[in-house]
């Protein structure tokens, strides 16, 4: 049957990261965090998630904003889409956050839904995913017992899957200084506007070779994962357009096998785009780190 | 089992019990009975269900009325001052920015939205603004109008 | 006198302050006391057996009041009705809840009545049905073969009916043409999509045995008629009432299962229930549009000439038939084959075919939107093949300007037309030359642009009842008026035409005004309850103004006609010497001698010194049934960008010259060519209804559905010329559906002229950005061969 309405659940408003933390264990996996609500609640509605019980995030202090620590961008996990896309320090510091939040769904969803929830939500579509393992950024997991970080690289396990534990909050998100150019790519989904394919590259020049470069992608597979392939073709090179382009032939090679098919996008359709926004997303990042 | 919630709309103030699972959408319309805002999807892909929450443009039917308490919500049936149209109002009807008038509470309402970012925005700007409220009567032609009047007047 | 308010002005709309301010009454806000909530449950399978419905669960939820199967309620429920009934079609059964078999994702088995919408949907969900899955077939070319999956045991081969239509002889035409082109067409299945989906509440009076449904309908006339019909209550104890209607598109123009369902379970409960159509459930239960699948061809001579064109069209009509379906891809479709051009020979055959699908049936232009696209790919192929420009091939075959009547070879007679200002004014607004020396540049740097036109005939103004009967039309479809004047001289006009966005109340005051002399401020125009406009047909194919529009312009006139009678009954003159202007009855040639508006209406009302056998009172009321249809024209071009990396396309500019006849108020037509277009971009450019090979609708959300954003359509370039029409004393010929019907193939053709240098000649819609991808890098690969 066909519903809009979601099955009846429990509903906690926590005043701490800590007595969300117990909460999530009191529950034992039946409960769900609720940040922004824009992944979990369409789900819900539809009955695809019927949690014994949500975890409302809303209520806690300080999980919300932006700010600089030293070198690194601190942004709290119930900020939402619209305050990175406008905030000049993102901007500054990791443009191609501030593109994929400004590309994220639309105006009203970008008032809602939180970089937190995007990316524990690790929608295989998702933009952020991408962003994050293309900078670099550590995800901080808090319960009651305290504290730990995450690695980008080691955060997103599998479809709709994540490292953190089950009663582990996101709370933080950690972008290091030091990358020169960042840029995001998209090619978006008429219908929903997630990811068919969205590409996000990171990458340093010095004396007009590369240095570093880091590339995420999403909407291709599973979940995002780097182009370890292409990334390694970059570095040590002159960032020319010929370059660019022949490295770009690698973006998601390691996807091979697993490209996502449905009515929107064959493999073979994604697979070759992954090719062209990584190059579209190179180009942009070493336009930016002024290679 | 019910939560008490407290929420401001449109300059009243409410307090109500709510089932944990009511939208905000629901809690307006059948607690509130203001029924201008719409809904017109399950997937929050229509946007004729949004609102201002804390002077933000937020599709409603994907909102649990539990989470907007303490929150300050202007629905459609807020928008004018008294007798006096907000100058979106306005410029829907100047300009014929509506036909059957579904979408129109909530694309207006985000249209405040952009507005308030971005006083003077380009067409480009405003059809991308726009993108997660559909109309289906209008082809958007007259709502961009609508918009870009709506601005040239709030500007004075 | 012409005032602000008069016929051809653009009117702000009076429909706008309730709409604008949140005060209008759409279906959802219609609250009873006492009003229960119905869940429907619907099949999850596309084809199978019904072994066993258990409500038990659901009856002894919480808050849950009653739970009914299909078969506790088939006697009540009747069988859905067919209300276009070709020869030799059948007409197979169609129970509003299923009780043996289920035919497509989402009929319904079993509703569940609860005190709340939360408590229906918590039940419903624990209805038990058992099914015996069966084999699904869900296109209608593999429906037809032998040893497909068989819907109904009255239809062989799943064949509801085959229908022709034709003039000449192709065949032997095509046989003496110097060439012939040939084309596979896809025309796929969209989801019309009004931003508010269906919704009933049904009211029972125990006391009166009235039946009361709030429907968001097209046709609430029509949904009495039916629904009488259907359930046996008696017609004139059935109100229904369309509140405000949040777009139709075609899809609010039948009579559904739910509305006989709540009417006839409020009756059985003797208390209110409503029914809210959710997105996705709309996106099952409620009827899809288009989806032809099409063997086309069009003969002709090197020298650019036209002589002919052929269709055989398998079209998919879903899982039983809905209310007009037979009548879309058959009437409205093989008439106008020959479009606005000389086309001797005609030769149609459609195949109406009965599938595991969500019902086909009207969506904005019905038909007609097929039929030109059959007919402008074909002539854009036709040209490339004979080494034609494709403003040319047109220019050349267009029927030549015609005030009186033009009989095409099909049989049907156009009413006026004047084809080649159209498109000469389109390629003027896009400087045709200038845009053929941009393209030669764009490819030179590797952009691939491109330019499709689309000049077109549409059927509208329907119709001709007698001549629809003919065609299979099962209900007249004239259209009423009554024109009330209130002893104040305020008038009220009733019309039974039913708008669900078109302005229609803005419209009739302007008519009204216009042709009474009072001011636009004094009418109040009432639609949409069977109660109050006591007959009416509805609001579909481009009718309201043209058909119900005369309706009322006819009864303004008996109401002038009487009022004048008075007039000179007052002033002691002969009838013809009193004329009427402008809220003054006059004596002719003394201005002096006259008698107010207001005057005259207080006599009729006081009936004090009223003529000799004059009945007292002010009021007209008028049965308008045209003798032809009306036959809107135009050309469309657009302009379309295809990246070449991704495919993805992005409409440049569109162009829209339309000559719909004279305009009652061209802001509200502008509006409605808007709409129209951008509903056609959506088919040209992304817009599909996709089901798996077992019948599971894959497009099943917003999500997945691609409707056309602020983002996806351009800032639109419209203008008109005027050919007014003889069929109805305004001279109108209807607005609202050019835009679908000329729109997709101008898309179309503007992509395939984009990459025509790589030898592609057609591509199906939607052209999404693989399929375009894919498209450049066949021809590429191809080329380079």
């Amino acid at each position: 049957m066909t519903t809009s309405i979601a099955a009846p659940f429990k509903y906690h408003s926590p005043d701490t990261v800590e007595e969300a933390s117990g909460l999530l264990s009191r529950y034992g996996g039946a409960a769900r965090l609720l940040a922004g609500g824009h992944s979990l609640l369409p789900l819900m509605k539809l009955r695809l998630a019927s949690p014994e019980a949500l975890i409302d995030l809303g209520g806690i202090d300080g999980l919300s904003g932006i700010r600089e620590d030293g070198d690194e961008l601190h942004i709290g996990s119930m900020t939402t889409y619209a305050e990175i896309a406008r905030s000049g320090l993102v901007a500054e510091r990791a443009p191609a956050l501030a593109e994929a939040a400004a590309e994220v769904a639309d105006t009203p969803v970008r008032n809602a839904g939180t970089i937190g929830g995007s990316l524990a939500h690790s929608d295989p579509a998702g933009d952020l995913p991408a962003v994050v393992l293309a900078l670099g950024a550590t995800l901080v997991a808090s319960t009651a017992g305290g504290s730990r970080t995450i690695g980008a690289d080691g955060f997103f396990t599998d479809f709709m899957a994540t490292a953190l534990g089950s009663d582990e909050v996101l709370t933080e998100i950690r972008v290091p200084g030091g990358g020169s150019g960042s840029a995001y790519a998209k090619l978006a989904n008429k219908a929903s506007h997630y990811a068919v394919v969205g590409v996000a590259a990171a990458v340093s020049v010095e004396g007009g070779v590369c240095t570093s470069a880091r590339i995420g992608i999403t909407g291709a597979g599973p979940h995002a994962v780097r182009s370890p392939q292409a990334e390694s073709a970059l570095v040590g090179s002159t960032p020319t357009a010929a370059a660019i382009s022949s490295a770009s032939q690698l973006g998601g090679a390691e996807l091979a096998g697993q490209f996502n098919e449905d009515i929107h996008a064959s493999a073979e359709y994604r697979e070759a785009m992954v090719k062209v926004f990584t190059e579209r997303a190179l180009t942009a990042a070493f336009a930016r780190a002024g290679g | 089992m019910g939560h008490e919630i407290s929420v401001t709309v449109n300059g009243n103030s409410y307090t109500n019990v709510v089932e944990p699972r009511q939208l905000l959408s629901q809690y307006l319309r059948d607690e509130l009975n203001l029924t201008g805002t719409h809904v017109g999807c399950d997937t929050t892909s229509c946007g004729a269900c949004t609102v201002l929450i804390d002077g933000r443009a937020v599709k409603s039917c994907n909102v649990l009325a539990v989470q907007a308490s303490g929150a300050d919500v202007t629905t459609v049936e807020g928008l004018a001052d008294g007798d006096e149209y907000h100058p979106i109002q306005k410029a829907f009807w100047n300009e014929h920015g509506l036909q059957c008038g579904f979408c129109t509470p909530g694309m207006m309402i985000t249209a405040v939205d952009i507005l308030s970012n971005n006083p003077q925005p380009t067409e480009a700007e405003i059809r991308t603004g726009l993108r997660g409220n559909l109309c289906r009567c209008t082809g958007y032609h007259n709502i961009v109008k609508a918009v870009q009047a709506a601005a040239a007047e709030m500007a004075g | 006198m012409t005032t602000a308010t008069s016929i051809g002005k653009a009117v702000r709309r009076h429909e706008d302050p309730r709409l604008i301010s949140g005060n209008a009454t759409y279906i959802d806000d219609v609250k009873l006391l006492g009003m229960a909530h119905a869940a429907i449950v619907r099949s999850p399978h596309a084809h199978a057996n019904i072994l066993n419905v258990d409500v038990t669960g659901a009856a002894n939820s919480p808050g849950v009041v009653a739970a009914f199967t299909g078969a506790d309620v088939q006697e009540q429920l009747g069988s859905l009705p067919a209300g276009w009934v070709l020869a030799d079609m059948k007409t197979p059964n169609h129970p509003p809840i299923a009780f043996e078999k289920v035919r497509y994702v989402g009929d319904a088995v079993a509703v569940v009545v609860a005190e709340t919408p939360q408590a229906a949907a918590d039940a419903a969900s624990l209805v038990e049905v058992d099914y015996d899955v069966l084999p699904a077939v869900v296109n209608a070319e593999e429906a037809v073969k032998d040893g497909a999956p068989q819907l109904h045991d009255d239809a062989p081969n799943n064949i509801d009916f085959e229908w022709e239509v034709g003039g000449g002889d192709y065949d032997a035409a095509a046989a003496e043409a110097e060439v012939v082109v040939k084309q596979r067409m896809i025309n796929q299945r969209l989801i019309p999509n009004p931003i508010e989906e269906r919704g009933v509440v049904a009211d029972y009076n125990r006391a009166t045995d009235q039946i009361t449904l709030w429907t968001s309908t097209q046709i609430p006339h029509l949904v009495r008629l039916l629904f009488a019909a259907v359930t046996g209550h008696p017609e004139q104890k059935v109100r229904v009432i369309a509140p405000e209607v949040g777009g139709g598109f075609g899809c609010k123009l039948y009579i559904y299962a739910e509305e006989v369902i709540c009417g006839v379970i409020a009756k059985l409960l003797a208390r209110p229930v409503k029914w809210i159509s959710g997105r996705q459930e709309g996106y099952q239960a409620t009827t899809h549009g288009r989806d032809h699948i099409a063997d086309v061809e069009m003969c002709g001579n090197r020298d650019g000439t036209i002589t002919g064109i052929k269709t055989t069209v398998y079209a998919n009509l879903g899982a039983y038939l809905s209310t007009f379906a037979p009548g879309i891809p058959t009437v409205l479709f093989g008439f106008t084959l020959g479009g606005p051009y000389r086309m001797p020979n005609v030769a149609c055959k459609v195949y109406g075919v009965l599938t595991n699908t969500t019902p086909v049936d009207a969506y904005r232009g019905a038909g007609r939107p097929e039929c030109t696209y059959v007919i402008e790919r074909l002539v854009d192929i036709f040209s490339k093949e004979t080494g034609h420009d494709p403003t040319e091939v047109r220019r050349k075959n267009f029927i030549p300007k015609f005030t009186d009547g033009h009989e095409v070879s099909t049989g049907v007679t156009y009413d006026s037309g004047d084809y080649e200002p159209a498109l000469d004014r389109a390629l003027e607004m896009l400087d045709y030359g200038a845009f053929r020396e941009e393209q030669r540049k764009a490819r030179s740097e590797g952009r691939l642009i491109g330019v499709g036109l689309s000049s077109y005939v549409e059927i509208c103004g329907i119709a001709p009842s007698a001549v629809a009967a003919s065609l299979g039309a099962g209900a007249g479809l004239w259209e009423s008026s009554t024109v009330r004047v209130h002893p104040t001289g305020k008038v009220a006009v009733y019309t039974g035409t039913s708008p669900h966005g078109q302005g229609h109340q803005t419209s009739f005051m302007q008519i009204t005004s216009s042709e009474l002399g009072v001011p636009f401020e004094d009418v109040e125009v009432f639609h949409g309850d069977t109660d109050k406009q006591q007959m009416g047909t509805g609001t579909f194919g481009s009718r309201s103004v043209a058909v119900g529009g005369t309706a009322l312009y006819m009864s303004l006139q008996k109401v002038i006609d009487k009022a004048k009678r008075i007039a000179a009954h007052q002033m002691g003159v002969p009838l013809q010497q009193v004329s009427y202007e402008s809220g003054t009855f006059y004596v002719e040639d003394i201005r002096e001698r006259n008698m107010s508006w207001g005057d005259v209406v207080g006599e009729a009302y006081s009936a004090k010194n009223l003529p000799p056998e004059m009945e007292p009172g002010l009021e007209a009321v008028t049965f308008f049934d045209p003798q032809n249809f009306t036959w809107p024209f135009g050309t469309h071009i657009a302009v379309l960008e295809i990246d070449q990396d991704t495919g993805e396309s992005k409409v440049l500019r569109y162009i829209a010259v339309d000559d719909v006849g004279n305009v009652v108020n061209p802001m509200i037509v502008d509006g409605m060519v808007h709409g129209g277009v951008a509903q056609g971009i959506g088919q040209g450019l992304q817009e599909q209804a996709v089901y798996s090979e077992d019948g599971q609708l894959l497009s099943g959300s917003m999500m997945d559905y691609a409707l056309p954003t602020a983002e996806d359509v351009p800032t639109f370039e419209l203008d008109r010329t005027v050919t007014p029409t003889d069929v109805n004393p305004m001279g109108v010929k209807g607005a609202g559906e050019t835009g679908t019907i000329a729109c997709s193939p101008a898309i179309v053709n503007a992509a395939v002229d984009a990459l025509s240098h790589l030898g592609v000649r057609h591509v199906d819609m939607p052209l999404t950005a693989e399929k375009m991808w894919r498209t450049i890098r066949d021809a590429k690969a191809a080329q380079s061969d």
